[in-house]
């Protein structure tokens, strides 16, 4: 059993991350990029048979698909959400092929959206965090992820110059993309460093801004794929895994279980990280990716720091790395924010990555994590040939 | 750029009481983790199967899924695995800063979320620390850490 080739996106649809809400809700930014993205796969709104959700972090609800469904007027034949954060996009990928290689469905709109500020109920955060985490004071996850930098430096002498290096390159990135929040000037390295400490040793530029925004692709059956006006971008391998859900809990607080998620879907597409023309992975946090960049196998355990001084993580460098800006650069729409690095790779391999085409781009690793290092989904995609 | 949140600031937390920060809300499962609190005990369970400590309190043991769960009074020291210094209020209840944000690994084995009742110029990474009850409330007290 595998999901290799057994299914492809063919269109996307993504809105700028922008401040101030305005007269938006997430659901008519989530309207707005599936009627985008339906457009873009050269389908009709009755053709989508499948519906993958993000819920909302600033408007939570259960029974979410069908509202959503019944509010752009889908009637799907499979319909759930997706609920591993970050992790969600990528974790949407293999899910809607998995449905299709299951005859369950032909075409799955996969679909997130989020304001950055609430506007519905309180996200409902687990009794187990309230009791036991809350009255810590640890609440966000900056503090969390604070504390795998903290240790990730103490072991193997990580520096806050080789994470903001990290930002730095997206932020190069990002200048070439017209949708990037970001994208007015370059940073550099001292500007990181010397910015304002939040978390020790976590500085502002270190960490996502929560914007408004949305993101959505479509991913659907050989047959279909085969009459896509775009070039199809084949799944071909994905792995997931969660081995903690608070980072006090998790068996280790620098290594993370993106290797095993990573693992499994380098082995279902036959391929290992030097295949790859492009990395797509999430960053909440510049050390968020040093860790992805380690536990994918793009370079030891404990040698992130060193690895991003010396390899190019632009559009044009050897490693391109969230060639979109990363959500450093082109902001974090909540729980949609990891679909963004699904989309860019999707585009990327479709050709239209514009000023910041990756040049013969073939193969990209994306992965999407959620929590604090809590859920990983790995994913492998293809530009068919 | 201004301050990050993931919209964590606004969700008034859900247990407040004059103490002004979040205090834990016990359940039929942690209820003795916390009345040892208020005798300034630190107890955790330990696996009658297979000799497991865990923290936080657990229905069964996450080690080997078995119910002999037993209370123990434990030593109370341990070392900080990873802390940092929060100079930002997570929520608006926190707005005593800097604060020590840590995890500490007990010497019967498990890590905790804790705080380290200390300046952040004192504390390291693999320092020794003893436990260091905080009686928040006269119904709750948190179970906090200091330099041995």
């Amino acid at each position: 059993m595998s999901l290799k080739r057994k299914a492809a996106a063919i269109g996307i649809g993504e809105i700028k991350p922008f401040r101030e809400p305005g007269n938006e809700t997430a659901l008519s930014l989530m309207a707005k990029v599936s009627a985008e993205a339906i457009a873009d796969a050269g389908l009709e709104k009755k053709d989508i048979d499948g519906v993958l959700n993000a819920v909302p972090f600033t408007d939570p609800a259960g029974f979410y698909p069908a509202s959503f469904c019944e509010m752009i007027g889908i009637e799907p034949s499979m319909l759930d959400i997706v609920d591993t954060g970050g992790a969600i996009g990528t974790g949407m990928f293999w899910r809607a092929a998995a449905a299709i290689d299951g005859g369950m469905c032909n075409a799955v709109l996969c679909v997130g959206g989020d304001l950055n500020r609430p506007t519905g109920m309180p996200f409902p955060w687990i009794s187990l965090e309230r009791e036991f985490e809350w009255p810590y004071g640890y609440i966000a996850p900056t503090l969390g992820y604070a504390l795998i930098a903290k240790r990730h430096m103490h072991e193997f002498g990580t520096t806050s110059e080789q994470l903001a290096k990290i930002a730095v390159d997206q932020r190069t990135n990002a200048l070439q993309n017209p949708l990037a929040r970001f994208n007015d000037r370059p940073l550099t390295i001292e500007e990181v460093v010397n910015s304002r400490m939040l978390a020790d040793p976590l500085h502002i530029f270190d960490i996502v801004s929560p914007q408004c925004g949305a993101s959505a692709f479509v991913v659907v059956s050989p047959e279909i794929a085969k009459r896509s006006k775009h070039p199809p971008v084949w799944l071909l391998g994905a792995g997931e895994c969660s081995d903690h859900s608070v980072i006090s809990y998790a068996p280790s607080v620098t290594t993370s279980c993106v290797k095993p998620a990573a693992e499994a879907a380098f082995k279902m597409a036959g391929l290992k990280p030097a295949d790859m023309d492009m990395v797509e992975p999430y960053d909440c946090f510049t050390i968020t990716v040093m860790v992805t960049l380690e536990d994918a196998g793009f370079c030891k355990k404990g040698q992130g720091g060193p690895f991003v001084m010396e390899h190019d993580l632009t559009y044009g460098g050897d490693l391109p790395c969230n060639t979109h800006g990363g959500q450093l650069s082109f902001g974090q729409a909540g729980f949609a924010g990891g679909m963004s690095h699904v989309t860019e790779g999707i585009r990327q391999l479709m050709g239209r990555g514009e000023g910041r085409q990756v040049k013969d781009a073939k193969l990209a690793y994306v992965n999407g994590n959620g929590g604090v290092m809590s859920e990983q989904c790995s994913i492998i995609l293809e530009r068919q040939s | 750029m201004s301050e990050p949140r993931r919209g964590d600031g606004e969700n008034p937390p859900a247990f407040i009481s004059e103490y002004g920060k979040p205090l834990p809300h016990p359940s039929p499962t942690s209820a003795p983790f916390w009345e040892a609190a208020r005798r300034h005990e630190l107890s955790l369970q330990q696996c009658g199967a297979c000799g497991k400590f865990m923290y936080y309190p657990r229905p069964l043991c996450p080690h080997c899924l078995s119910d002999r769960l037993e209370w123990k009074k434990v030593s109370g020291r341990g070392t900080v695995y990873s802390y940092t210094v929060a100079r930002y209020s997570p929520t608006p209840a926190f707005k005593e800063l800097p604060f020590v944000l840590a995890i500490v690994e007990l010497e019967e084995g498990p890590r905790m979320t804790t705080n380290i009742v200390a300046t952040p110029e004192q504390v390291r990474i693999g320092m020794p620390v003893t436990v260091a009850f905080e009686d928040a409330t006269p119904e709750c007290t948190l179970v906090k850490f200091k330099p041995a």
